[in-house]
Parts: structure tokens; sequence; C-alpha cells
């Protein structure tokens, strides 16, 4: 008997055969509701790749989420400072399961240019992130290629993912109580 | 209200250090031109009345403050902080820069918020990077950085990194870790 | 105080049972109004008799309007819930806040009472920065001021070393410069101006300018390369001569461009839905706005003809004729009309540049902060030596201390170099006009309604990173 995560997908007449995981995570990835955190020169490219040239539409972005509860994605562009550290962590928490992180720019990444004593040396001090877009601003298409493999991510991320102990243990390297922060079933 | 400003007959230096000097002679401690600024220094204690002076003078009629902000000098005993005022008198069409030195026990200069209310900010901001006190200034605390900092980033003798940071290694960037 | 609220309902219902009537010509006097006036009216049936009355209509529901505020504002203290007024935080993350700046307001219902600021999210440090680092790697960080328009940034700052190096630039490289900064000053206005479509609900008219910012993020990566964060320019001139396909790009940027602007100017301009949400909103008069230091579209909004380029002409600005729109009352429909037209004023310049250009070299002479070309550097020892000093940061630079001044997006961006003689400045001040003007904003929402108070926000271009630096 093979395991489930070997089946394939049976194309038929009328008929599609797959795991409840393949097509959940299609549906999940072809409509991410970002929360964009735009910061600095980062968002100004973003809000270029939100326009109609580097159109995100096309991937279902188009519904910017600016409150966290009903959002998919945060994307984080531009830099952080120390004084918006506890800002952008509550932003995080507040956003309800299953979250992604996108980091856009040197900035969020690491800090960038600034190696000050104000700036956050890169976000994922304060929050886990999935996918870190290098670039100072990064080009409108870079931006789309980070989008692309947050999609490859959400695509195959199983649905238990969040009861799992691996999660529990990188939620508790970063300070966040996941029973607190309303972890929904 | 529609303001045109109109230029009048074009002010050199001299007429406005004469002027200053007729009022303040004993407040104006040296004087130098900078790429056509006329650079004055005047001392603290008479800060406020010579830029009130400055601002309601017919004749010199500075209206507008271009900038305000602190420089520091650790060398220079008794005279560590310096607080450079930049006026711009728009229908006389000259700048002038004004410096004022205190000492680094007692950094402390009148604010100048009642005069120009653009000051209020430009003053907290110094009083942020540098530890100058201005008294009479209505909101003196901390404006671009965290609340609880604890030391003046701008100082001389802080480094531009944050101490804490235990991430990049200074041997790599070309300087050495003491 | 019954009585009243009553009148201003029957009243309202009576006019609308006129204004159902009247929706024909409504529609059809909308159209007219929204043309411009050597325009036919579409509908021949547009009497003037309509004309008339679909204006008193406007005009008597604008009267209830205000009847109604009058009632509101006699409720103001002892009939609010508890007697007290709700805070409301207004950031540091909000959509309409196009930046990171907080401010927490005291609201009774929907007016504000006072409001108070808090900034500093995304303080960089640039200033002591900028005392680590060699001239002309500061350039980048002189960028990162007011991102939507950062040649004019750039450029700013080449001037004030060059004029504390005391050296000549050929006029070629002025007329270059003036080309790119008004290309940057055009790209800051569209972002503005289109954000306070949105911000009024427009969203169409976000997209359409930002398709032609495109056009001039090419223009831009002809000369150097970058997009947004351009580093353009050099301390002496340029680093390479404007390519044939700059030229061919500003020709079709030139001859396309203005139509797509009008077409943007069109749904707003007089757009009666823009016109009365902008009207009115966060006014400031010409004394408060000299007081707090004002420069830029928004002093110029307020009556006051203060520009830098036509009171202290640098880079050959007084070789070009246009004018400097000036608003009458400093609300947010003066602002956005003032750089509207500086727009239109930028595009003139840059045709006038582009048409007398003159010939002659991109770049002054000037070995020490110019990077010598890739042969000389190869066959030549003094070229070697330059090359490596201006690489490694070692060019001294004369003692003094200087202050120049440009006519940034937002107004005077000024830069204030104190030079100890070394590689890197003692001390390099930056005159951020944002962090300036921002001061005003509780003067200018106190008494507004929330939505205006968004409106003045976005009006006032308040760029993050020139607050906060």
């Amino acid at each position: 008997m093979g395991k489930i995560e070997d089946l394939e997908v049976i194309n038929g007449e009328g008929y599609q055969l797959t795991t409840l995981d393949k097509a959940i995570g299609l549906a999940r990835a072809n409509s991410v509701w970002p929360l964009p955190f735009a910061t600095s020169c980062c968002g100004i490219e973003f809000m270029a790749t939100m326009g109609s040239m580097y159109d995100m539409s096309r991937f279902g972005m188009e519904r910017l989420s600016f409150s966290p509860r009903q959002a998919d994605l945060l994307i984080v562009a531009g830099t952080i400072s120390k004084k918006l550290g506890p800002v952008l962590k509550q932003v995080y928490e507040q956003m309800s399961e299953p979250k992604w992180v996108l980091s856009v720019g040197a900035c969020a990444s690491s800090g960038g240019i600034f190696d000050t004593y104000s700036v956050l040396q890169g976000i994922d001090r304060i929050i886990p992130v999935d996918v870190y877009v290098p670039g100072c601003p990064p080009r409108p298409e870079q931006i789309i290629d980070g989008v692309m493999n947050i999609h490859k991510l959400v695509k195959n991320e199983s649905s238990r993912r969040r009861y799992s102990d691996e999660y529990r243990h990188l939620m508790d390297t970063y300070d966040i109580d996941i029973d607190k922060t309303g972890e929904n079933e | 209200m529609i303001l045109t400003l109109t230029k009048l007959e074009k002010m050199n230096n001299d007429i406005i250090l004469s002027r200053i000097q007729e009022h303040f002679s004993s407040d104006v401690i040296s004087s130098e031109v900078n790429f056509d600024i006329l650079t004055l220094e005047i001392s603290a204690s008479k800060s406020y009345e010579i830029i009130e002076f400055l601002k309601n003078d017919e004749i010199l009629d500075c209206s507008f403050l271009t900038l305000l902000g602190g420089v520091h000098y650790p060398e220079d005993l008794n005279r560590e902080f310096a607080i450079v005022y930049h006026l711009h008198s728009w229908r006389k069409d000259f700048r002038l820069r004004l410096k004022v030195f205190v000492p680094a026990e007692n950094p402390s200069v009148r604010s100048i918020v009642k005069i120009y209310n653009g000051a209020n900010w430009m003053e907290r901001e110094t009083f942020d990077f540098f530890g100058i006190i201005f008294e009479g200034h209505p909101n003196l605390k901390r404006i671009l950085n965290m609340d609880d900092m604890d030391y003046f980033p701008m100082r001389k003798e802080y480094a531009l990194e944050d101490a804490t940071r235990e991430d990049k290694d200074d041997r790599f960037f070309g300087r050495s870790s003491n | 105080m019954q009585l009243e609220k009553i009148k201003t309902i029957d009243f309202l219902e009576d006019h609308l049972i006129n204004m159902s009537n009247m929706k024909e010509e409504n529609i059809a006097l909308s159209s007219t109004l929204n043309n411009s006036e050597e325009s036919t009216p579409k509908f021949k049936e547009v009497t003037h008799e309509s004309r008339e009355s679909l204006e008193k209509i406007l005009s008597d529901v604008a009267e209830s309007n205000t009847n109604s505020e009058v009632t509101h504002e006699k409720s103001d203290s002892k009939e609010t819930i508890d007697g007290k007024y709700a805070t409301i935080n207004f950031g540091p993350t909000h959509p309409a806040t196009h930046g990171i700046f907080q401010n927490i307001l005291k609201v009774d219902g929907e007016k504000i009472i006072s409001s108070e600021q808090t900034v500093g999210y995304i303080h960089r440090a640039f200033e002591k920065l900028a005392e680590r680092r060699p001239y002309n790697q500061i350039t980048p960080i002189t960028d990162r001021l007011n991102y939507c328009s950062s040649p004019i940034n750039n450029m700013g700052w080449h001037m004030t070393v060059e004029k504390l190096i005391g050296v000549e630039i050929p006029k070629r490289v002025q007329y270059m410069r003036v080309i790119i900064m008004e290309l940057a000053r055009i790209a800051d206005h569209l972002i503005c101006n289109s954000v306070i479509g949105v911000d009024t609900g427009a969203l169409t008219s976000f997209f359409y300018p930002f398709s032609e910012r495109e056009k001039i993020y090419e223009l831009y990566e002809e000369v150097c390369g970058a997009r947004l964060t351009t580093n353009i320019g050099r301390i002496g001139g340029f680093e390479r001569d404007f390519t044939p396909t700059f030229h061919e790009k500003l020709k079709n940027f030139l001859r396309t461009f203005p139509k797509a602007f009008e077409e943007f100017n069109s749904m707003l301009e007089r757009n009666r839905i823009f016109m009365d949400r902008t009207k009115g909103a966060g006014p400031i008069s010409a004394e408060r706005a000299l007081n707090y230091s004002f420069t830029g579209p928004n002093l110029r909004a307020a009556g006051v003809d203060y520009d830098v380029r036509v009171m202290q002409p640098y880079s050959s600005y007084e070789d070009f004729d246009f004018i400097i729109p000036v608003g009458v009352n400093g609300d947010t429909y003066d602002r956005f009309m003032v750089r509207q037209e500086e727009v239109r004023q930028s595009i003139k310049i840059i045709e006038q540049a582009y048409k007398n250009l003159p010939q002659g070299d991109y770049k002054a002479d000037l070995p020490e902060f110019y990077l010598p070309p890739k042969e000389d550097v190869y066959n030549n020892m003094e070229a070697l030596i330059y090359h490596f000093k201006i690489v490694m940061g070692e060019t001294e630079i004369p003692a003094g201390e200087v202050y120049h001044s440009v006519e940034g997006g937002n107004g005077e961006l000024g830069f204030y170099l104190i030079s100890d003689g070394g590689r890197t400045p003692y001390r390099l001040q930056f005159r951020r006009p944002c962090f300036i003007y921002y001061q005003a904003y509780p003067e200018m929402i106190t008494g507004m309604t929330i939505s205006d108070a968004v409106l003045t926000l976005s009006s006032m271009n308040v760029i993050a990173g020139e607050l906060d630096a």
C-alpha cells in the first residue's frame, strides 16, 4: 500500500483525483492576501510592483489587507528600526494561521547599508522569515520572484504544520506564544 | 493673502556685521565669511535677544529660520558644543549663520521657539543627538531615538554601530574589535 | 435644537425629490462642468434656468450641512459620552499614512481636538553614518532621504562638495543636471498627487501616473543603472554622457507625457467629489507657515512664492523661463493644484534645457574626485594613484564649512557640511523639509474630521525617509 503523499494527480473526464493537501495548497497559493508593511524605499518599489506594469494582481494578490487578522503574507519592505521592532512583532502575532513572511530588501533582511545603533539588523531577529529578497531596492521582477517562491512554500505546506513540534520549537526561539495568539483550529 | 517677495537693495556682509555690532557689540565674539555667508559667534547668554532683534529689525529682517543644529568638538575645552543657527532674510536676500558655544558641563542655551515656531523639533533633535538643553522649550524630549535610550548618540565618543550586536565581526569590516 | 434638526431633514427630503426629478439635467450639467469651458455642452437641453436651479440646490444642501455642523458644535463637551474625548491611535502602521509615523488623536465624535505626534520609527542615523564615509560614498545615503525624488538629493550633495572644493562645472553638466532634477520632481509630485487621489477613494488615478513613472525610471536607468535610489552623477559631473537611447526615450517622454498627465489631471481637477473633499481640508495661513519654516509646495500653496531655484539659482536655473505657481488658502486642494502646475512647469524646463543643451564635456576636470578612465589607469601612474585613492576613500578635501540648498520635491533641502580637512566630513547636517513642516500638522488638523486629517497628511507629502533620516 503506497503512502498517500506519493499519490499522483490523476486527471480524468470531469474529475481530478488528488490529495486534499494539494488542493488546499493550490487554492491558498493563488490567492495570498498580503499585508504590506512598507516602511521606506522598498515600499515605493512594492507600490510599483502593484502598479500596472509589474502587475501583482495576476498572482491574486491585488487585495491588500491592512488588517493583520485577514492577511496571509506579511511583506516587510524597508528598514525596520529598533523603535519599530515591537510594532512589527505585534503585527506578526496578530496574524492568523497560516502565515508567511517575505522580507523585501537588504534592510529588512539584514540591516542593509545601515549598520547603525538604531536599525534592527534584520527582521529575523524578531520574527521568523520564509523568503528573503535581496536588493536595495530590489527590482519589481525580484519581488515577484520572491512571491513565487512563497507560492512554492504555500503549495507544499502541510495543513497540519501549525501543530507540529518543529513549528512550536521555531516559535519558542522567537518568544512567540502560539497558544495565546489566537491559533484557530 | 498672497505675499510676494520683492528684493530690495543687496545687502553686504559689512552692513550686517556693523548693524549687529552697534546693538550688541560685546556679545559678538568673532566673525568670518564662509562661502559668502557671514558667520558670527555670539555669546550664549544673549543668543535669544540677538535672534529676536534680527527677526524684528526692519533693516536686517531675518524672517526665516533655515536650520538649527549642533556640533560636538570634544577637544575644545569649555567650548565643546556648538549650536548653529542659519537665518535667511528673504527681502534683503542674505543668509546669516550664528554660532553659540557652550561648555560640556552645562550645555544649555535659551530656546527660540517663541521667535520661530519651526525651531521646536529642530531643538528636540539637537537635544536628542547631543544632549544640549534648551531652556524654555515646551516639550524637550527625545524625538528620533527611542525614549529609553540613555546616551546621546551623535557625540564623538560613541560609535556608529550598535555596541550589543553579535552577528557582525568587526575584524571583517576593517575595524579592530577593542 | 430638536426643531432645527427636523428642519434640516425636511429640507433635505424636499430637495432629494427635486433632485431626482432633475436627474437628467444633473447628468448633463455635471458633464459640462467636468469638461473645459470652451467645449460645447453635449446635451442641447441644458438651459440657463436648469443650471441656476441646480446651483441653488447644491448651495442649499451645503447650507443645511453647515447647519448640522452648528448643532454638532453646540453639543461640544457637555453631551458626548462620559463628557470625555476619545483617543484614537492613528499609526504607526496604518493604511492611510504613507510612511511610519504615529499620531495620537483626541477626538470629539469625528472632530479632532488635539493630536500628539511620534516620529523616529525609521531613524537610520544618516548624520552619524556620514561622518564615517568618504565624500563620494555619502551619495547613496542622500538617495534615501526623499527616495521618491532621489536624483535631486544626489545633485544637491554633489553641488555642496563642489562648492567646498571650489570647482567650476561645465555648462553641459549643469543642463544635464537640470533635466534629471526636473524629471525627479515630476516623479515625486506624481506620487504625491496620485496618493491624494487614493485617499479620497479614486484608485484609478493611482495606476495611471504609476505607469508614467515607469518611463521616468527607464530614463534614470539609461544614465545610472538604477530605478529608485539612483546614486546618479558624480562629484564633478556625470558618470557617462547621455546615450543615444536616452535622447530617444527623452524625446518620446516629452511627446507623450503631457497628454497622459492632462488625462490624469482631468480625473481629479474639476471633479466635484474631489473638490468637496479637499477644499478647506487642513488649511494653513501664510504667516503661520512662515513661522514654522515651511518651504516648497506646502508654502507656495499658502500663498508665498519662495523657491530656491529662483531665490538663489544654482546649476544654471537662471537661464530658464518658468513661473512659480502659488495657491490662496493653503488647503489640500491648493497643494494638489500647486503640485500639478509644478509638473507642467517642470516639463517646460526640461524642454528648454533639452533644446538648448550645450556641447561640451560631461564632467569637470577634477582628478582627485572623479575616477579616471580605465585605459589611463592601466597605463598611467598618476591615474592609477588617483583611482586607488578615490576608491579607498583617501582623497582629502579642504577644510571649511559650507551650506548649500536645492529645491527638493518638498522644499528647501539643505546640506550643512563642516569639513576638517580629512577624508570624511566632520559634521554633515541635512536640512530636511519634511521634518520641519511636519511639526505644523497638529495645528492644521485641529477642528477637522478624521478623514480630512488623512487627506491633509497625504497632501503634505511626508516621506518617512526624509522625516527621520
